[in-house]
């Protein structure tokens, strides 16, 4: 009886989790232009129109524009803080809390405070105002990759290489930084998926010419809801998987190589 | 050993996502503060009349020096927009400045000198105007941040709750809270068991659950809503299911409605669901529309910073609040 009750609860789960994603994935390839079932007949019309509609398009481009600087730039920042605050700096615990916290401020009272100073600083509408604005919500991801990936060094390892009379910058960069890697990997492909998803911050930093794929999906759901938004959301899950796959493969070749020793 | 100078190649490692936190962050934020609380337009524009309304009581009949200051501020406005604000500003306080600053700028423009403010109009020799005036000089206001939690304050300067039926704001508030702590409650009672489902499950089943989790937490909030939107709508897939087996006659109305944000939102914790803007923007009515979609309608719908920056600060205090309560439970947990 509780086994039965066990998988029901399980299965009920997993169909709550799962069947909105799998349920509109089929609607991509539908040829008509509405989102029902049954599908008359399959076709990539929604694809094309994605990848040839000039709104469409562009917002793809703007996406990878503006994730690819998120990218560099979160992961710069995000991995001197953690290469830093593995020491006990002063205000350690301080510092740790300000770094995570635009991950709980709620993100609309950000993107009015980030419009009106972006605009004060002649930034409005600008790649860089988007760049900025996705870097300050993706930082904590980058911090918390690597900072658990810097705890898992074994501090012996350093020592043996600095007793061996290597400098403390040759430490960082042969020893430390190797070590590091899965982790600001992670971190990397972590900030580039929040840069993907967001859309409040954008919904007030972006101009017109910088409008990124979830934002127009957004607009395009208030607008009229048509077959290209769930093109562009297979994509998006399409990517996703691959983002996750990535991670997963990731993280497991660092475990098979810290296995090793 | 780490010596001093190591140290402080330490620290400056954190400088940089200090200063660009502290710029773009830290900030803004501040900005959204000020904002809220800021009211400069009176004792900006009318800077003569803010200095000498200092040495008013503000009971007795305004002094002399105080009305002819007016007159000389007014006299040197020359920008419309400028004395739109102010007008707008004065008119939220006292209804009739509109027509009052009308008739007193064209008389003091069209004279020189001295000017008898009561036979231009005789509003002004009511002390309300004036008093609505001398208190608009304080170019710091809790006006916003009252009405934020629908109260506002009295002629006599006690706070009030506003009339009924003129804001829904703690309305809103509180039905934020509420699908909040639904949400919160949905995903314990789901995500408890379900834990203990994936612990004790193993092989490919361990995976399944695993991977049925992660799935939609990697992807994107946007799909997942849109996913939502699709399932619930009149002819969705919820629906025309249904309707197939007989079981219902017309649509069941699922979308803009609680239920919709319900159901999509409980996979979020309480933190994420506060701020929570995409789902009850797409999914929900008119009557769904929880605290972040306010705060947005107020800054680019109608362009009031300061209702959206009081609004904001609300819903930031609460936040924060929050995370200092996880703060404290995590911190014991990792002791304890």
């Amino acid at each position: 009886m509780l086994r039965v009750s066990r998988f029901i609860f399980g299965a009920a789960t997993v169909l709550f989790l799962l069947a909105p994603l799998i349920a509109i994935l089929p609607l991509a390839f539908t040829s008509g232009s509405m989102l029902t079932y049954p599908i008359t007949s399959v076709s990539l019309r929604w694809f094309e129109e994605l990848a040839t509609a000039d709104a469409w398009h562009r917002s793809i481009v703007n996406s990878l524009i503006v994730g690819a600087g998120t990218t560099v730039l979160a992961t710069v920042l995000g991995t001197l803080a953690a290469l830093a605050l593995r020491r006990r700096v002063m205000f350690h615990a301080t510092l740790r809390t300000l770094f995570l916290l635009p991950m709980v401020v709620p993100a609309v009272v950000l993107g009015i405070g980030l419009q009106i100073l972006l605009a004060r600083l002649g930034l409005a509408n600008t790649y860089v105002a988007v760049i900025v604005a996705h870097t300050v919500l993706a930082v904590p991801f980058v911090l918390v990759s690597v900072s658990a990936s810097l705890d898992g060094i074994d501090p012996q390892v350093e020592r043996a290489a600095a007793s061996l009379g290597a400098a403390p910058a040759r430490v960082y960069l042969l020893v430390t930084l190797p070590l590091t890697m899965p982790g600001i990997l992670s971190g990397a492909a972590l900030a580039f998926a929040t840069s993907l998803d967001e859309v409040v911050l954008t919904l007030f930093v972006a101009g017109p010419n910088q409008l990124t794929l979830a934002r127009q999906m957004f607009s395009s759901i208030r607008e009229n809801i048509s077959p290209v938004i769930v093109a562009a959301a297979f994509i998006f899950i399409v990517g996703t998987v691959a983002i996750g796959g990535l991670l997963a493969a990731v993280r497991q070749r660092s475990m098979r190589t810290s296995a090793i020793p | 050993m780490t010596t001093l100078w190591q140290r402080a190649g330490h620290a400056a490692l954190v400088l940089p996502l200090l200063l660009f936190l502290g710029l773009f962050f830290v900030w803004p934020l501040v900005t959204v503060l000020d904002q809220a609380v800021s009211d400069p337009v009176v004792s900006r524009h009318l800077p003569a009349t803010s200095a000498a309304s200092a040495a008013w009581d503000r009971s007795s009949a305004p002094p002399a020096e105080m009305r002819q200051a007016l007159v000389r501020d007014l006299r040197a406005i020359d920008d419309d927009q400028i004395m739109g604000d102010l007008v707008r500003r004065l008119n939220s306080a006292q209804p009739g400045f509109r027509t009052l600053m009308k008739k007193t700028v064209t008389a003091a423009r069209d004279s020189s000198g001295d000017l008898d403010l009561g036979e231009v109009d005789a509003r002004w020799r009511d002390t309300a105007f004036w008093r609505a005036i001398a208190e608009a000089t304080n170019p710091y206001t809790d006006r916003n941040l009252l009405a934020a939690i629908d109260l506002q304050r009295d002629r006599a300067g006690a706070i009030a709750a506003i009339p009924e039926g003129e804001s829904a704001n703690r309305a809103i508030l509180l039905r934020t809270f509420l699908v909040a702590s639904t949400v919160t409650l949905a995903t314990g009672l789901i995500g408890l068991p379900y834990a203990m489902l994936v612990a004790s499950a193993t092989g490919w089943r361990r995976q399944l659950l695993l991977a049925a989790v992660l799935l939609p937490l990697w992807t994107s909030l946007l799909v997942r809503t849109t996913a939502w939107y699709i399932l619930l709508q009149d002819q969705g897939l919820i629906n025309s299911a249904l309707s197939a087996l007989g079981l219902i006659g017309k649509p069941l109305p699922l979308l803009f409605n609680r239920t919709g944000v319900i159901a999509s939102g409980a996979l979020l914790v309480f933190m994420a669901a506060l701020g929570y803007y995409i789902t009850p923007a797409l999914i929900g009515g008119p009557k769904d529309q929880m605290i972040s979609s306010v705060i947005a309608f107020y800054a680019t719908g109608s362009a009031n910073w300061g209702m959206a920056g009081a609004l904001g600060i609300v819903l930031l205090a609460a936040t924060l609040v929050l995370y200092g309560i996880y703060g404290r439970l995590s911190a014991t947990n990792t002791r304890g």
